[in-house]
């Protein structure tokens, strides 16, 4: 019968235009068995707020790899916030230096994973986080 | 938030709640489908098919601008599908990718569905979709399947005007004398036309078409258009809104629209009707007597017609 399943948008916002690490998470969370909606390069973040909403995602994965996280991260989470989207979890993937992390922490951010991360704990950290709703 | 109030309010947040919830199979939702009920039927829905690479989501993206351009523009839901893998149960639904400029709309609804195990190139959930989609005011809704090959053809009986896709290059004469997709098809769509052997394909598809016109009478009065595109620009497609619009209005003329609307919802009562016997007959069945069966049947003691007679005589 039907089941529910994870729904996880992996989006890629801001110039950059290497999206090789997107493509293996995504790759490693649908063998995970989620449902992930990829949207491809150059998303603004009004772009990744309406698809989250549209698609009713669980989670929102963004991967940054151009230095412009403390940017486009907060415009994304005051977005959802502004949309009344309070319910979903939002990880951030790609360079993030240490000294901002506990920024993006304080805005919402719950998983922040840098280059080398094993796709099975970006796996597992979201299944704990969702499973515990 | 209301899922059924706020989605005859067209909240896009409350749609695709409900979507999700429908998809899901949780109890609110077939609720909220008998109240929605009365407000559908008002959509017109289009399918896209073809295989995988023709182009579909490009050319279901031109399409909903040019539906939003008419001169009274029409609001537009899209159900794009997408395989489920059958080892993981997870999907990658890459469609939007190509959808990236009807972001900002708020007369444009796109949503990504997994197959979740279906065959015939929609979800299970795709039809209840729709009628979400059509009860929170969408007018036109495109359904993209699956890269579809011959078998995939639930779309014929979902849509009102199914197009089919074909690319030059891809499938060559003797595709186009294959059984099924082809069959279904109200409109084709020749895409990548700039492509060398355009020509050809259309010229192929075009000599079906006449093969078939001589074999039977299906279609009563409309030879499917071949349509020439080349989405990623936007060519041909407003010629293929008016072979869209020609075709409806060809339906509502004859009475045929009646008919499609009248097979429509008969395959989907027989299917419901199907699954909801199917499921209480079961569970009339205890675990071992439907294991012992099984194991008779593996061991070629009782051949499954004979035992499913038997279980049915039982039973009643």
């Amino acid at each position: 019968m039907a089941e529910k399943k994870i729904r996880v948008l992996v989006a890629k916002p801001g110039l950059d235009g290497h999206d090789r690490g997107a493509k293996v998470v995504a790759r490693a969370l649908r063998d995970a068995g989620m449902e992930v909606i990829y949207t491809g390069l150059r998303q603004t973040p009004e772009m990744i707020v309406e698809a989250a909403i549209q698609e009713d995602v669980d989670v929102v994965g963004l991967s940054i790899l151009s230095g412009a996280h403390m940017t486009l991260v907060p415009r994304v989470v005051n977005l959802l916030r502004d949309n009344g989207v309070d319910d979903v979890l939002v990880v951030v993937g790609g360079i993030i230096p240490d000294e901002d992390v506990p920024a993006l922490n304080e805005i919402g951010v719950r998983g922040i994973f840098g280059p080398g991360t094993p796709t099975q704990d970006i796996v597992e950290f979201i299944r704990r986080e969702i499973g515990d709703r | 938030m209301n899922l059924i109030q706020d989605t005859l309010n067209r909240d896009r947040r409350a749609i695709a709640r409900l979507i999700s919830h429908i998809e899901n199979g949780e109890p609110d939702a077939r609720e909220a489908l008998a109240v929605l009920y009365p407000h559908t039927g008002r959509a017109y829905i289009v399918g896209v098919t073809g295989a995988p690479g023709t182009g579909k989501s490009t050319l279901v993206n031109e399409l909903a601008k040019a539906y939003r351009r008419l001169d009274q523009p029409r609001t537009v839901g899209i159900i794009a599908v997408d395989p489920t893998s059958p080892f993981s149960g997870g999907a990658i639904l890459g469609d939007r990718i190509r959808m990236r400029d009807l972001a900002g709309d708020a007369g444009i609804f796109v949503r990504s569905m997994a197959t979740r195990g279906s065959l015939g190139g929609l979800a299970r959930a795709t039809a209840d979709a729709i009628k979400v989609l059509d009860a929170a005011g969408y007018e036109v809704i495109f359904v993209e399947t699956v890269g579809a090959g011959q078998a995939e053809v639930d779309i014929a009986k979902t849509a009102y005007t199914t197009i089919v896709v074909e690319a030059p290059g891809l499938g060559d004469e003797i595709q186009a004398l294959k059984a099924g997709i082809m069959e279904i098809a109200d409109i084709f769509v020749v895409n990548k036309a700039d492509r060398e052997g355009a020509d050809s394909t259309v010229a192929a598809i075009r000599m079906m078409l006449d093969l078939n016109h001589a074999s039977h009478v299906e279609g009563q009065g409309w030879r499917p258009p071949v349509c020439k595109t080349i989405a990623v620009r936007g060519d041909g497609v407003p010629a293929l809104v008016e072979e869209i619009e020609a075709h409806s209005a060809f339906l509502r003329e004859s009475g045929l629209l009646g008919q499609r609307e009248r097979e429509r919802v008969t395959t989907e009562f027989e299917y419901l009707l199907h699954e909801q016997l199917m499921r209480q007959f079961v569970s009339r069945v205890s675990p071992e007597q439907w294991d012992e069966l099984i194991e008779r049947i593996v061991r070629r003691e009782v051949d499954p017609y004979t035992a499913a007679e038997k279980l049915l005589r039982e039973m009643t």
